[in-house]
């Protein structure tokens, strides 16, 4: 009897092949799980992106992304409110995206976490917006692409205004006074956001402040800021300000659906809006704090940045380049087609018909003329020590000079961080 | 098969020799057994918790922001601005306050429905369903509920349609800790999700109890209701009543989910494990403090738990009662 027919050694052969065919399968998997399956071929590679509220949008990064046949690219398309803690984590590990959208902020260039894109953007450089260009700019290298801007400002029904015999305010006073007279027991006067966050930002240029001064010092913790977080806080507790709604500021939900007068969002919203309200929508800056202050909008928006710890460093750059630089029509199907971004290249903005009449045009009249951008210093760490002053001031009541105090000491310790 | 031997006792029959020669493997090796069961265990526990330990211990004397590969020693910095963190401190308070409301709330609710669904004479298994069923509801899907759904600020929210039948204003659940409407929110989910749970383990306790001490009660003269709970099924509970509070501290301890959602961005009701989420693993991405206040809060857990044991007795056997 050979032993090849014995049972018991039958038995092991059948266990050790269903064994060794489970590890190979499971080997073959992870080799397969390169991202290089599809058309595409090179390195598979991987973008983020945050959940855009508009319909389409993801359908047509992907779109995009598709139509490059260097490379298989693979989109994460992250929902939820907490895309920064995903990105953050993420660069951390092997399974970091090779690029994702963010906003330009100097502790990534430090940590050395983003790439020098100096060289695809500096053959086009006179082209963009020289404000996102500086915005991205660290020690002459320019380290993201800007894909979008993003003005955001109030919207307001005109008949609203009209009926309750109110202009469109100036001042801050003023917009705390429109908002009593424009609550009735349906609509609320003014809606800024449940966080309140989004207005941080406006609050401090209206206020004629800024972040950091040109020395990278604290700048933002003068008297009239003092004086607009008390007059937010009469707004709060007034009961005209639309408190707890369904959906953020970003999402011009509440507006649309009556809930409230007027409410501070982005330019993006606006196709949806105008398709709801036509002519009886208007748009007005941030209004000014103190003599001293001015108007403002928020000139927000994203960009891209290549890992510059990923694996493909180099391709991921010739993808960038490829979509953000040289595929002006993508980019002009981006910034039009699904909600309203002014394109920061210059030559697309000039010829953006939709954005030449109508609202559209005094939304980028405001951009213009009121604007301002991210500063590169002003990283995470402050962000959130300023977010913590309008929640502790403005929603809980505490004293904004005090609550701006100890966001000093925070900010500071940042700033030491980033520049000694 | 047997064989007879001379003192006339039957002896087993030899087993039948293996024709492959002695035996290997899973029959053959206890040393290799042990490790086949217990080693992907023990991998386990060294990878995904001693070593994190020790990683995180490592973190904490480092200035680790954007890295877990540090390389600045700070000492024991980390740890002193943890405990000089008013943020980190408060959300001990929120964690006492939470606990304080949510264990003796859930407590009570489990038993009650535990006793109301035990004296049902018909539909007792539709009832115990129906309680238990949110168990099985995520922490975070039942909080999305309650946000945007019951208890919105808007007029259509569930809570405030509700209010507004009486003429009460629309009131914001959650935009500001004054008047602090938001436990009332994070309790009643908490409550929704685990009483079910909790009212389950009860019902178990109760058909454990023998019916003859209520017999013998009612000779007695013992009166049925109140007199015989105190004095009969609550003593007879004690042991499940103290597995029932541990386990809603610890619970208490976990809280993260229905916090996170509904109360994302404020800078009070952050229990500790938000806190330290929003330290290390959120926005501010330092690991070192993170990891700094991971460990105290370890510590103290450890200290209470001990306390607890000493004080509810959990564990000393049957001369404890």
């Amino acid at each position: 009897m050979s032993a090849f027919r014995n049972s018991n050694f039958d038995r092991r052969t059948a266990l050790r092949a269903a064994l060794g065919l489970a590890a190979a399968g499971g080997l073959a998997a992870c080799g397969g799980n390169t991202g290089r399956s599809g058309s595409g071929g090179g390195a598979g590679l991987t973008q983020y992106f945050h959940a855009y509220g508009e319909a389409g949008t993801e359908q047509a990064i992907k779109k995009y992304a598709k139509a490059y046949k260097e490379s298989n690219v693979t989109t994460q398309w992250i929902t939820g409110s907490n895309f920064e803690s995903k990105l953050f984590a993420s660069l951390l590990t092997d399974k970091a995206p090779d690029c994702f959208e963010f906003h330009p902020q100097l502790q990534m260039i430090e940590s050395g976490q983003v790439a020098d894109l100096s060289d695809l953007i500096n053959p086009v450089k006179d082209d963009f917006n020289p404000a996102d260009i500086a915005s991205h700019t660290v020690d002459g290298k320019i380290y993201g692409i800007r894909m979008i801007d993003d003005p955001q400002f109030f919207f307001y029904r005109k008949s609203l205004f009209e009926k309750a015999g109110v202009e469109v305010p100036q001042t801050l006073e003023e917009l705390v006074e429109a908002a009593a007279k424009l609550t009735t027991d349906k609509v609320k006067g003014a809606y800024l956001g449940n966080t309140l966050h989004s207005i941080i930002n406006p609050l401090i240029w209206s206020a004629g402040a800024q972040h950091l001064d040109d020395k990278n010092q604290i700048a933002y913790h003068t008297d009239a800021v003092v004086d607009g977080f008390k007059q937010l806080r009469k707004l709060f507790t007034s009961g005209d300000l639309l408190l707890d709604a369904p959906t953020e500021s970003w999402d011009p939900a509440s507006l649309n659906q009556g809930l409230t007068a007027m409410q501070w969002c982005g330019m993006w919203a606006m196709p949806v809006l105008l398709d709801t309200f036509g002519d009886d929508l208007g748009v007005f800056p941030f209004p000014k704090i103190g003599d001293a202050g001015k108007q403002s909008v928020y000139n927000g928006g994203w960009s891209m940045f290549v890992n510059a710890k990923g694996k493909n460093v180099d391709e991921t750059k010739e993808y960038v380049k490829w979509l953000w630089i040289d595929q002006k029509e993508y980019q002009e199907d981006w910034a039009l087609s699904y909600g309203f971004h002014i394109p920061p290249r210059t030559s697309l903005a000039q010829s953006a018909e939709k954005l030449k009449t109508g609202l559209p045009a005094e939304g980028v009249k405001l951009f213009n003329e009121f604007g301002h951008f991210d500063n590169i210093g002003w990283t995470q760490a402050s962000i959130t020590a300023l977010e913590d002053v309008m929640a502790n001031c403005v929603r809980k009541g505490g004293d904004p000079d005090k609550e701006l105090t100890k966001a000093d000491a925070k900010v500071n310790k940042e700033l030491k961080k980033l520049f000694g | 098969m047997s064989t007879i031997t001379r003192d006339g006792v039957s002896s087993p029959a030899p087993a039948k020799a293996s024709p492959a020669g002695p035996r290997r493997g899973l029959r053959g090796s206890p040393t290799l057994n042990f490790w086949i069961f217990t080693g992907p265990f023990l991998a386990g526990l060294l990878i995904f918790v001693y070593v994190p330990i020790l990683w995180s211990l490592w973190l904490s004397f480092f200035e680790a922001r954007f890295t877990v590969t540090p390389s600045t020693f700070v000492g024991f910095d980390n740890y002193v601005n943890m405990l000089t963190d008013e943020d980190f401190m408060g959300s001990l308070v929120t964690f006492t306050v939470f606990a304080a409301i949510i264990v003796p709330t859930t407590w009570a609710a489990s038993l009650g429905l535990a006793l109301m669904v035990n004296r049902l004479r018909f539909m007792k298994a539709f009832f115990r369903s129906v309680f238990f069923l949110p168990t099985a509801v995520s922490y975070v899907a039942a909080s999305l509920i309650w946000k945007m759904s019951i208890f919105n600020g808007v007029r259509f929210g569930m809570a405030n349609t509700f209010l507004g039948l009486f003429g009460i204003d629309n009131t914001a659940w959650l935009a500001s800790p004054d008047p602090p409407w938001y436990w009332l929110v994070i309790v009643s989910v908490r409550l929704w999700l685990q009483a079910g749970f909790y009212m389950i383990l009860f019902i178990a306790a109760l058909q454990n109890i023998p019916q003859e001490l209520y017999e013998a009660a009612s000779i007695d003269g013992a009166k049925p209701g109140w007199q015989t709970f105190w004095h009969i099924t609550l003593p007879q509970l004690r042991a499940t009543s103290t597995a029932v509070i541990l386990l809603l501290l610890v619970a208490a301890y976990q809280a993260f989910d229905e916090f996170f959602n509904l109360l994302s961005k404020t800078t009070w009701g952050r229990p500790p494990l938000m806190e330290l989420y929003y330290k290390a693993l959120g926005e501010s991405q330092d690991y070192g403090s993170g990891s700094a206040g991971a460990l105290i809060l370890t510590v103290l857990i450890c200290l209470v738990t001990l306390l607890q044991g000493k004080f509810l007795g959990f564990g000393r056997g049957e001369e404890s009662k």
